[in-house]
C-alpha cells in the first residue's frame, strides 16, 4: 500500500506531532483519520491520551507521562507502515441552513462587488460546494472548512471586527466557516446559521467531527427565525446524510 | 457555601482541567499554577483534581457559611482570616461566619484557596473550570455562592509545609516544539540570549512578550497547540499559550514550556521579565 510519508516531531515532553505532506488534501486527511482510529483503538487506549487531528497533522498528547520520543517515534513509524485497510467509520454530510439576509450578511454585498458578481451568484457559489471539515479549533466548535469554490475566494477583511455574532457564516481565502459563539473575527460575513454547532450541555457537545462534510442551503429570514427558536428550545435537528464509504 | 462579598479582580473556579474535547476545539483550562495547587490540595488530603479558587492580582473577600478547613498557596497576597494574618501552605480550621480577605499582592500573580474536599460547583464536560461559554460565567462576581462539601472532623497529617518558592524564578525551561528546527540561527540566538518582558496582554489564554525577534514568512497549515506552546508571529512577536489557549493555531511553534515553566510564568504579571533555556 502506498502511504504518504510521515514526519514525527517532538513537541515538549508530553506530546509528539505526526506530520503528513504540507498540503490540503482529502487523501491525506483520510489517512490521518485512519491512523488516528487505529491508535485510539489499539495503542492509546487509556484516558491519559488525547489525539488532535488537523489538516496535515495529528498531535498525540499524554497528560501526565513524559514520553520517550525516540521510542515512541520509531513505534509510530512501524505502526503506520503496518496500517491495514479497515472499515471506514460512519461519516456524515451535514446540511446547514443559512439566511443570507442583509441583516446577517454584513459583507455579502461588499463581497459581491469585489468579486464582480450579484448577491444571488455569491449565494449560489456558497451553497453549491460540498465542504470538508479539515479541523476544529480556534473556538469550541469552530470548523475549518475546505472546498470553497475558487470564484468565491476573497481575502479576509483589512480590519477585523471586534464582535462577530454567534452563527455568523464567514469566508476568507480558501476557507469557510461558522462562528460558533460571539467573538472577534476578520472573515467576511455573508450570512447566519441558527443551528448551534457547539452545545456544552450535550454529552457530545459538537455533532460535527473532523472528516465530515458540510453543505449550506439558503433559507429566508422568517425560516431562520423559526430555526433559531427551535434551536433555543432544543428541538432542532440538523439534517444529516450518511456518506457511503 | 462560600459567599463572595467582594469578587476581586479576576477570581475563578478551576480544577485540573477539561480533557478529551480538544478535538472539538475546547481548551483544557484548569489551574494555571499546578505546582502550588498540588501542594494546597495535598495539605488538605484532597484529590489532585479537587477544584480550588484561582485568585488573580487582587483578592476577594469571602465569608464561609459553614465549617471547613482551608489552605492557601501560590502568590503572596497578605490574606487575613477575621483580620488575623494567614500564611500560605498551612491548614486553617474555619468556623461558620469566618471572613477571609485578601490584601495587597506582595509577590507572584495568582493565589489559590483550597477547601477540604474541594469546591463542588457544577461540572460541565467533566470539569468545574470556568471557561466561557462552556461555563455560564467567566469569573465570580459579588454575591456569588460557591458550594463545598460538609466536612466531618479532619486531622491533617501535616498542618504546615515549608515550600521552596519559585516566585522569584525567571528562567523558563523549554523543549523543542514542532517548528523549532526551521527557525533561523538568529531567531534561536535571540530567543535564548535575550530577556523578555511580559506584556500587559497577558491572561489565562496567552501571555504576549513585549520584545520582538527576527520576523518570518513561514506559512503553515493550522495545527494543534497545547498550554505552554510558544508561537512566533510573522512580525516576530512571541506568544505563550496558557491554559485557556486555543487548541489549534497557524503560527510556527518555536518552543514548548515544561510543566514547571508554565507555573513560573503563571505567577508573572505585565512588566515582569523572563528568559528561555533549552533543556
Amino acid at each position: 500500500m502506498n502511504s504518504p510519508k510521515i514526519n514525527i516531531k517532538p513537541f515538549g515532553v508530553h506530546s509528539v506531532l505526526i506530520e503528513w505532506p504540507n498540503e490540503v488534501s482529502e487523501i491525506i486527511l483520510e489517512k490521518i483519520l485512519h491512523f488516528e482510529r487505529f491508535l485510539i483503538k489499539e495503542v492509546f487506549t487509556n484516558k491519559e491520551w488525547e489525539l488532535v487531528p488537523s489538516y496535515n497533522s495529528l498531535l498525540i498528547i499524554n497528560r501526565t507521562k513524559q514520553l520517550d520520543f525516540q521510542k515512541l517515534s520509531s513505534e509510530l513509524h512501524k505502526w503506520y507502515l503496518q496500517l491495514k485497510e479497515s472499515p471506514k467509520p460512519d461519516r456524515y454530510l451535514w446540511r446547514l441552513p443559512v439566511s443570507y439576509d442583509l441583516e446577517f450578511g454584513l459583507d455579502v454585498e461588499e463581497v459581491a462587488n469585489q468579486l464582480h458578481k450579484t448577491k444571488e451568484e455569491i449565494i449560489a457559489l456558497h451553497t453549491g460546494a460540498t465542504y470538508t471539515v479539515f479541523g476544529i479549533g480556534f473556538l469550541p466548535g469552530f470548523m475549518y472548512l475546505g472546498g470553497i469554490d475558487k470564484e468565491l475566494e476573497i481575502p479576509r477583511k483589512a480590519t477585523p471586527r471586534s464582535r462577530v455574532v454567534k452563527g455568523s457564516v464567514g469566508i476568507a481565502g480558501k476557507q469557510a466557516g461558522i462562528y460558533p459563539q460571539e467573538s472577534p473575527g476578520g472573515w467576511n460575513i455573508i450570512g447566519n446559521c441558527a443551528v448551534p454547532i457547539f452545545d456544552a450541555s450535550k454529552e457530545n457537545p459538537c455533532f460535527v467531527s473532523v472528516g465530515d462534510k458540510i453543505e449550506f442551503y439558503e433559507i429566508s429570514k422568517a425560516e431562520h427565525d423559526l430555526c433559531k427558536i427551535e434551536a433555543e428550545v432544543g428541538i432542532y435537528k440538523p439534517e444529516k446524510i450518511k456518506i457511503d464509504a | 457555601m462560600l459567599k463572595v462579598l467582594k469578587a476581586g479582580f479576576y477570581t475563578t473556579i478551576q480544577d485540573s482541567g477539561r480533557f478529551h474535547y480538544r478535538n472539538k476545539g475546547v481548551p483544557v483550562s484548569g489551574v494555571m499554577d499546578e505546582i502550588s495547587v498540588f501542594k494546597v490540595n495535598s495539605l488538605l488530603e484532597n484529590e489532585e483534581s479537587a477544584a480550588v479558587l484561582e485568585i488573580t492580582m487582587t483578592g476577594p473577600t469571602l465569608i464561609f457559611e459553614k465549617e471547613t478547613y482551608i489552605a492557601l498557596g501560590g502568590a503572596k497576597m497578605s490574606a487575613t482570616l477575621n483580620n488575623l494574618p494567614v500564611q500560605n501552605y498551612k491548614v486553617y480550621t474555619i468556623s461558620k461566619g469566618d471572613i477571609l480577605s485578601f490584601g495587597k499582592l506582595e509577590k507572584g500573580f495568582r493565589s489559590y484557596l483550597a477547601v477540604k474536599g474541594g469546591f463542588t460547583s457544577k461540572q460541565v464536560l467533566g470539569s468545574r473550570s470556568f471557561y466561557q461559554p462552556i461555563t455560564k460565567y467567566n469569573r465570580l462576581t459579588d454575591n456569588d455562592a460557591v458550594p463545598f462539601a460538609v466536612q466531618e472532623d479532619f486531622q491533617p497529617k501535616i498542618s504546615e509545609i515549608k515550600v521552596a518558592s519559585f516566585l522569584d524564578d525567571s528562567v523558563l525551561e523549554v523543549n523543542k516544539a514542532p517548528e523549532f528546527d526551521i527557525l533561523t540561527d538568529k531567531q534561536l540566538e535571540e530567543i535564548f540570549s535575550r530577556t523578555f518582558t511580559v506584556a500587559h496582554e497577558n491572561n489565562r489564554m496567552a501571555y504576549q512578550l513585549s520584545e520582538t525577534i527576527q520576523a518570518h514568512t513561514i506559512s503553515m497549515l493550522t495545527s494543534a497547540t497545547i498550554p505552554g506552546t510558544v508561537q512566533l508571529t510573522p512580525a516576530g512577536k512571541l506568544i505563550v499559550l496558557m491554559k485557556d489557549g486555543q487548541t489549534t493555531g497557524g503560527y510556527p511553534r518555536a518552543v514548548q514550556l515544561t510543566d514547571r515553566a508554565i507555573c513560573i510564568l503563571a505567577q508573572k504579571k505585565g512588566g515582569d521579565t523572563i528568559s528561555f533555556k533549552l533543556v
